[in-house]
């Protein structure tokens, strides 16, 4: 068969496989619930959706072994004929879902999941409907490779944008609720996704924007660069100081619920910064991570808490804190000593073993005369004693994020920086040329259980209580995940991970039943679409692309696709 | 670095004086437990039997870490995930046969079938895992694939959860295993015994496929050098399939006989037994196939011992919380000691 025939068929069939798998975990149907444009298209339906548009988009590309391109009408009938075999593999799906009983086995193989595939309608119209209705997207798809590049651009930006808008209902709407926009609110929103108008309006803005950007961002950025100095200068002041007024104004801006969310994602960022230290920067993979965050939750409460077993006098918070980062000093030479001389998949195993570790004694009857056992300890006193109002805890977290931002920053520019950019690259070298690896490790350790720490006492202080069951091996997990999304090794890119990561899936109800499945997804996908992730240090994206460029060929190729040149062969 | 001898430093000092006072502490309360008398022969040979069956299963598990580990040098972080949906296999086929009747009937034929489902299916999710996740990433840095492992077995830990539900389900009884087995002094319950023999038969099989056929042989000359054989015509990716698919029959059956000695299936129920079974991988030698039989016995008994023999000793209470602290602290240990484990070669960290 001809190449491009069997990849389209196989593409489809991968799609119809995600949809089928989306569809077994119950995403569907509990999607269903929500509206992305109301009345015409809900939540659950979005996913089919989208996944048709991209397999067709994938079917319609350009492919690499053996190297060929589809030419226009070429690219489209590829790409219907993907969304073809898509639709016709989920509507047989959705069929057999309803006729055989297998809910004993898989609960999601029900009548509402393929109510969702089938629109609603049926399954007769309905899988004529859903086959129609891929077989279009995935011509749409292709279609991408089609149009002059701004022009695709801007469609898929402009829909991308229109998506996410329906997708942050809560937050936007939250928002301008508490601004008191509600007109605006009415306008854009009804039923937990965008009005008709309100898409048309937001689709319409974004695609221009973007294909003005598209067509004359050149430009404007010469003109910048043309600007002198100072008034560059200028620019980036106005900037930043934009920046630091809606940090200090978020709590007043997102409103007393959100504020919540905006403080969970605080502590985050400060443990995925904390994290980046050992992991980004030195190159140790610490699965224990939340040990550290467990002991500076755990050594606030013991000491500030009226309700913990062991400790009398009762210290302020900020009394505490010189004892958190004590402890935590301690513990980062505790797990960082044994692990010294251990490298890569050991270490990770290792300090997982000591996440759970850390866990377990907390939880045992052993340990509960100190820190509570399952019943944890209660009425862990606030961080500022004079206002009880709960938007107030984000201030000091806001503080000690950036602290920890501008340390890291200054740290990683640093000697020993290079050292441990040495370290990470490869070890044995870095030794011989004279990095005191023990010092290095020990300290990434030790400043990476510093800001654990510190995150966990606010976490604790934050909630008012702390159980052992805060602290299982999805703290750690979490934290590694966004910092591998937002690009290890760069600061921008633990804000920007924490805020998808963990500030989203609280927002969005629908998705935190399916949150840890998502992670496990975004990790397998960005390692292998883009292990340096979101927002990536320019080190670090150098050497994995360094590492993984020993296919000279391949970029040679690449290059020519993205400038349109004709492959040069060597 | 053969023949180095370990230096005196702050870091060796600190090491050797947290494992010195691990060991010691573990002796004296052995012995303060064994003073004091608290169980009675029949209960330590009762533990020491179940370690024994507990331990088979880990060692059915490591197995599979070892012969991965053999051949990429990597961690198959999900192997733990693979041998969950083993169980969960074998948990919906040994209750449709008990629906249907089989599984009274004929009790052996449904035990076959069930096994035989389970280690089908963790052999199609260890291959999916492997093209999919691993083999694109091959020559990456080493943080990679270790990434996508964690990744992979998350997503197939709640793709479980999302397709089977989220609660604990209890096994169907097979009523094939009630009873005890009386061997001299020794009483052996009849479950304890079938996963023992089940266990050392598939590894005794394991070992003759690895020395005997021609397909073992490849798996050994690349586990020797992958250029190498690559030279000397031997399908290196076809092998590295084929290890993975033989790692995921092995952790199959394991899934079929754990499940009978705890009698319940759980989408996280792959976790523990993962990290343990790795631990005993470690402890064996990894990389070593009869390391890691020996290794998963050990830490089997170890486990089931531990908690009664070292730490009663010392009244701390409800000691069986902190079993699995046992095997963490086992894994640290022989990192620091003896990283090569009982039969591993040197240069295995």
């Amino acid at each position: 068969m001809d190449p491009l025939l069997r990849r389209a068929i196989v593409t489809g069939l991968l799609g119809s496989a995600a949809g089928m798998h989306v569809g077994l975990v119950g995403m569907l149907a509990s999607f269903q619930r929500r509206e992305t444009i109301a009345d015409y298209i809900s939540l659950g339906s979005t996913l089919p959706i989208v996944i048709a548009v991209i397999i067709g988009w994938r079917a319609g590309g350009p492919m690499r072994h053996p190297h060929l391109r589809p030419a226009g009408t070429q690219a489209l009938v590829l790409g219907a004929l993907a969304g073809a075999a898509m639709g016709v593999a989920l509507a047989a799906f959705a069929i057999v879902i309803t006729t055989l009983d297998i809910r004993w086995i898989l609960a999601n193989a029900s009548q509402s999941t393929a109510d969702v595939l089938q629109y609603g309608q049926g399954a007769g119209l309905g899988s004529a409907i859903l086959i129609l209705s891929s077989t279009a997207l995935g011509t749409a798809g292709a279609a991408l490779h089609v149009l002059p590049g701004p022009v695709a651009r801007a469609l898929t930006v402009g829909a991308l944008v229109t998506l996410i808008t329906s997708l942050m209902e809560p937050f936007l709407g939250a928002v301008l609720r508490n601004l008191s926009l509600q007109v605006i609110e009415r306008f854009l929103y009804a039923r937990g996704g965008l009005t008709v108008v309100g898409a048309l309006i937001v689709f319409l803005l974004v695609a221009g924007a973007t294909y003005a950007w598209a067509t004359r961002g050149a430009e404007t950025r010469r003109r910048y660069a043309g600007m002198p100095a100072d008034r560059q200068r200028v620019g980036k002041i106005v900037a930043y100081l934009a920046l630091t007024g809606l940090l200090l104004l978020l709590p007043q801006i997102v409103g007393q619920r959100l504020s919540e969310v905006v403080g969970t994602v605080g502590i985050y960022v400060l443990l995925g910064l904390g994290l980046n230290i050992v992991v980004g920067f030195a190159g140790l993979l610490d699965l224990g991570y939340v040990a550290f965050y467990a002991v500076g939750a755990y050594t606030t409460a013991v000491l500030t808490s009226a309700a913990s077993p062991a400790f009398s006098p009762e210290l302020p918070f900020w009394g505490a804190l010189p004892f958190v980062i004590i402890a935590a000093a301690m513990i980062g030479l505790m797990v960082g000593t044994p692990v010294l001389r251990l490298r890569g998949d050991y270490l990770a195993i290792v300090t997982l073993g000591f996440g759970e570790i850390a866990r377990i004694i907390f939880l045992s009857a052993w340990a509960q005369p100190l820190v509570g056992g399952a019943q944890g300890i209660l009425t862990i006193p606030s961080p500022l004693p004079f206002t009880n109002h709960p938007q107030s805890i984000y201030y000091p977290i806001l503080f000690f994020c950036v602290i920890a931002a501008v340390a890291a920053t200054r740290l990683a520019s640093s000697r020993v920086g290079r050292a441990w950019n040495a370290m990470r690259e490869d070890e044995s070298v870095a030794e011989a040329t004279g990095v005191n690896t023990t010092t290095f490790k020990l300290l990434a350790f030790g400043l990476g259980a510093a800001f654990g720490c510190l995150s966990g006492a606010f976490f604790a202080a934050k909630i008012g209580v702390v159980f052992p069951q805060s602290f299982d091996l999805l703290v750690s997990i979490n934290a590694l995940a966004l910092i591998i999304l937002g690009g290890m090794g760069n600061i921008a890119g633990v804000v920007v991970g924490a805020i998808v990561l963990v500030g989203l899936p609280e927002l969005l109800r629908e998705f935190a039943d399916y949150r840890l499945l998502i992670y496990g997804a975004v990790l397998v996908s960005m390692m292998l679409l883009r292990p340096e992730g979101l927002l990536p240090s320019r080190i670090r994206r150098a050497e994995l692309h360094d590492v993984v460029g020993d296919d000279e060929e391949m970029y040679a190729r690449e290059a020519g696709e993205e400038t349109g040149r004709p492959v040069v062969s060597s | 670095m053969p023949g180095r001898r370990p230096r005196l430093n702050l870091v060796n000092l600190f090491l050797w004086g947290l494992g010195g006072t691990i060991i010691a502490l573990a002796l004296i309360g052995s012995f303060l437990t064994i003073q004091q008398g608290r169980l009675s022969i029949e209960q330590w040979q009762s533990l020491i039997v179940a370690g024994i069956a507990l331990g088979s299963v880990y060692a059915l598990i490591a197995l599979g870490y070892t012969l991965v580990y053999g051949i990429l040098f990597m961690i198959n972080f999900a192997h733990g995930e693979v041998f969950m949906w083993g169980a969960f296999t074998a948990f919906f086929t040994a209750s449709g046969l008990a629906n249907a009747g089989i599984l009274e009937s004929s009790p052996v034929l449904a035990f076959g079938l069930t096994l035989l489902s389970a280690m089908i299916t963790s052999m199609v999710v260890a291959i999916l895992l492997e093209r999919i996740a691993y083999r694109p990433l091959r020559g990456a840095p080493r943080l990679v694939p270790l990434i996508t492992a964690i990744g992979a077995s998350l997503f197939l830990q709640y793709t479980a959860r999302g397709f089977y539900g989220s609660g604990v389900r209890a096994y169907p009884n097979f009523g094939l295993f009630g009873g005890d087995i009386q061997l001299g002094p020794l009483n052996v319950p009849v479950e304890d015994a079938v996963v023992i023999v089940s266990a050392v038969t598939i590894m005794l099989a394991l070992y003759v496929f690895i020395n005997r056929t021609r397909t073992g042989r490849a798996m050994r000359a690349v586990s020797e050098d992958k250029d190498v054989a690559a030279m000397m015509g031997i399908n290196v990716d076809r092998i590295i399939v084929t290890t993975f698919a033989i790692g995921g029959l092995l952790a199959g059956a394991a899934g079929i006989l754990y499940t009978l000695l705890f009698n319940q299936v759980h989408f996280f129920m792959g976790f523990l037994p993962g990290i343990k079974a790795f631990t005993a991988a470690v402890l064996g030698g990894i990389g070593n196939v009869i390391g890691a039989a020996l290794g998963g016995m050990t830490l089997g008994v170890l486990e089931a011992l531990g908690p009664n023999l070292f730490l009663t000793g010392y009244g701390i209470p409800a000691p069986n919380q902190l079993k699995d602290v046992i095997a963490f602290t086992v894994l640290v240990l022989v990192l620091i000691f003896r990283p090569s484990g009982f039969l591993g070669r040197k240069e295995s960290t």
